[in-house]
């Protein structure tokens, strides 16, 4: 029986099905909900767990790695200026093969200070050696945040699941929870090989000389691409289970004879469905929703755009100087098939700047003439801005 | 020297069973599968041929840092983490801060660690250390962790995280090598090094005779969390360094050592005389030995022999641009004179005739000695 709950309850609720043993968190817009819910779990004794509210992000990323070192589940969530606070942590927990889970509420990274949704934030530390999924709806954030565990503790990988926010964690909407038998059934209690342990003492995080250093991160990047086989296999036992598919490594909507297909990360895909739906006369088109961008699925994506002639990329964040973050990765990745779509690639929603209905006659309408730009960003009203920035 | 990531040998697991309780007693019980001969007075020579391996067995103590490191000769810090994780004992779990003693003890694929270890980054040791106890906790366990880090990882860029362990009352013991400055990347200022001293971005020239500003009186600042107990020590007194661990490791809540450590790189001294230098440092007051219980002076180490800074200062290069006879260099060893009578004053550290406990008393080595248990 599907409650309506707001997304941050839910995520909440899910991560408490998961029997976290330590929590770690500071409070930031629009992560917050999520950890207040989570508070609250512990005070009325439906959670048994050491929640630790820490003095900032750098210290939450910390301590949950201490905790899950010294062998218990941890969990902490951030969005924004938090997860860049914490990144230099982030890439020490990726590099230490450490298994935590993380939600970040996606918000845009200052200046100038926006505490709206775009994912400047999760693009900016992509290369710190976590597993990255995008959540598209609350249903998904709620099952992917279980799935993550699992994912985790099977790689030894720490993985962020990503949700837009407030588009998704301050929304309402009906979501099913599932039962703690559910849950327990699927994910088997926490387990770490190098848990410490005084009656085997380990050394952990030591230092690699240029003997050893290429090793360590070849073994990383390895266990990274190998994951895609456990996010599938988690995603596979959880239908069983439930019934319900959040879209494996990415998923393809829409007629199969569509030259032209749309790739969303995040939860602009709902926008897109339903903008298909209010605008039945455009030309066929095919949507993809790009789930998991770290490890980033190739194969799959090329699959999906077997006898596209345009692709057109929206991503909500960009890298200054350069253009689309997500756009630039499909565009590397497609280059070796025969014949590969023209990619446009568009920034949209950024800083929190609504994505409209009618996106999706305008871009269709814009691919038609050919343009010399490779990225652009949606909706700029140029006459706001001075001359020369124009 | 163990393998990092490795499992210790079996004695030492068995060393592990017997948990801290038995670390701390002084004369601990040998492994139970040594030889009733291991449990010999310490202090009787043995005659003939060293066996090392023999002599290592017959080693009372639990040792958590072994020997075979890359530290400098007469490194302050190496020794003073031997005597913590010695008083320690096996049942403890370290987060170490990154620093000298991070890289000299685990060159991987080695480690020097006979305890569990981890290094994650330079200001976070206090964060891990707590993530680690509130794990332990919630699995209903009762190891010990302690997390340790330099000066510049415990007054500078680690400050923030230790406070906000303090603070959360975190059942963690965190110790400080203070060695007064950035040794690690090649001596840089730390706002612990002592006024006047000169390091690599504090140098001595025409407009400046070394570091401007005051050591950072960090053990006032951590008593002033109130926690249950907050203390300095110096390696020139590794009785009172145990016996200072100990009374920590039995607090359950957060508490805070800092022990007073020699760099003989750093501050210009032979490697023979690390021991020396400490204790005069702790004899002219320069460095007060105190103890905080909840924020308030609990007892300090009184100075039998009072010795003037200069004394302390000649014996150092860092110092060496304080003994020409200029007008500046005249003021600021006057300067170092009065913070070391300051001290002296503020904590009561003049002695009132000999004391077991006081600075001259307190270095004896007396092994199975009363000071041992």
């Amino acid at each position: 029986m599907p409650k309506a709950l707001e997304g941050s309850q839910a995520i909440a609720r899910a991560v408490g099905l998961c029997r976290p043993q330590v929590v770690a968190a500071y409070p930031i817009t629009p992560q917050t909900h999520i950890v207040e819910n989570i508070s609250k779990l512990v005070a009325d004794g439906k959670l048994d767990c050491e929640f630790v509210s820490v003095e900032s992000e750098f210290s939450a990323a910390s301590v949950a790695l201490g905790a899950a070192l010294a062998g218990s589940r941890a969990y902490t969530a951030t969005a924004s200026q938090g997860l860049i606070l914490m990144s230099e942590v982030l890439f020490n927990i990726a590099g230490t093969r450490v298994p935590m889970v993380m939600t970040c509420a996606n918000r845009a990274l200052s200046a100038p200070l926006s505490i709206w949704n775009d994912q400047q934030d999760s693009m900016a530390v992509r290369d710190a050696g976590w597993i990255q999924i995008y959540c598209a709806d609350n249903q998904d954030a709620v099952d992917t945040t279980i799935q993550a565990f699992r994912i985790a503790e099977r790689c030894e990988l720490p993985v962020m699941v990503c949700v837009d926010g407030f588009t998704l964690t301050h929304t309402l909407e009906p979501i099913e929870i599932p039962t703690q038998q559910q849950v327990d059934e699927f994910l088997p209690p926490y387990r770490f090989a190098r848990t410490l342990n005084p009656l085997s003492p380990i050394s952990l995080g030591t230092l690699v000389s240029p003997d050893f250093f290429p090793e360590a991160r070849h073994s990383l990047h390895q266990a990274l691409l190998r994951s895609q086989e456990e996010i599938v296999a988690a995603e596979d036992d959880w239908q069983a289970a439930t019934g319900r598919r959040s879209g494996g490594l990415l998923e393809v909507v829409g007629p199969e004879d569509a030259d032209v297909a749309i790739l969303t990360i995040g939860s602009a895909f709902g926008t897109l469905v339903e903008a298909v739906e209010s605008y039945p006369d455009v030309r066929p088109v095919k949507l993809i929703k790009l789930r998991v961008f770290r490890p980033f699925p190739s194969e799959a994506l090329k699959a999906a755009c077997l006898g596209l002639a345009d692709l057109v990329v929206l991503e909500r964040a960009f890298s200054p100087g350069m253009g689309g973050i997500v756009g630039s990765e499909v565009r590397a990745v497609l280059s070796d098939m025969s014949q590969p779509p023209r990619v446009h690639g568009y920034a949209v929603g950024l800083g929190g700047r609504d994505i409209p209905m009618d996106i999706l006659p305008r871009i269709l309408e814009s691919i038609e003439t050919p343009s010399e730009v490779p990225f652009r960003i949606f909706d700029v009203e140029l006459s706001r801005l001075p001359e020369e920035d124009r | 020297m163990p393998r990092a990531s490795g499992r210790s040998k079996t004695s030492d697991r068995a060393s592990s069973r017997r948990g801290r309780k038995a670390a701390d007693t002084a004369a601990e019980v040998p492994p139970p599968e040594a030889p009733v001969a291991a449990a010999a007075p310490a202090g009787v020579i043995v005659e003939g041929p060293v066996d090392l391996g023999e002599v290592r067995r017959r080693q009372p103590r639990f040792r958590g840092l072994e020997s075979g490191h890359r530290a400098c000769l007469g490194c302050g810090e190496a020794l003073a983490a031997r005597l913590v994780t010695e008083a320690a004992g096996p049942d403890v779990m370290l987060a170490n801060a990154t620093g000298c003693l991070e890289i000299f003890t685990t060159p991987w694929p080695e480690s020097a660690w006979r305890v569990p270890w981890v290094h994650s980054l330079f200001e976070n040791a206090a964060a891990v250390a707590a993530g680690m106890e509130a794990a332990l906790k919630a699995q209903g366990k009762r190891t010990k962790v302690i997390a340790m880090g330099g000066d510049g990882g415990t007054f500078d860029i680690g400050f923030q995280a230790l406070s906000g362990m303090l603070e959360r009352g975190h059942n963690v013991l965190y110790v400080c090598y203070d060695n007064e400055a950035y040794m690690n990347t090649g001596i840089q200022r730390s706002s612990s090094t002592p006024h006047s001293a000169v390091t690599t971005t504090s140098p001595a020239g025409k407009e400046r005779m070394g570091k401007r500003h005051l050591k950072k009186d960090i053990v006032s600042i951590i008593a002033a969390h109130h926690i249950p107990y907050a203390a300095t020590a110096s390696v020139a007194y590794p009785s009172d360094v145990r016996k200072k661990v100990r009374r920590a490791m039995a607090i359950d809540g957060p508490t805070f050592l800092q022990i007073h450590s020699p760099c003989p790189l750093g501050w210009g001294h032979d490697g023979s005389v690390t021991i020396e230098i400490a204790r005069l440092a702790v004899e002219t007051g320069l460095f007060p030995v105190i103890e905080l219980e909840r924020g308030s002076l609990a007892g300090v180490m009184p100075i039998r022999d009072k010795r003037p800074v200069v004394d302390y200062l000649k014996a150092q290069q860092r110092f060496r641009h304080l003994f020409v006879d200029e007008y500046r260099a005249k003021e600021e060893l006057e300067h170092l004179q009065a913070l070391a009578d300051h001290n002296i004053e503020v904590y009561g550290l003049l002695g009132d005739g000999e004391d077991p406990y006081d600075s001259a008393g307190a270095d004896t080595v007396r092994r199975g000695g009363s000071r041992w248990a």
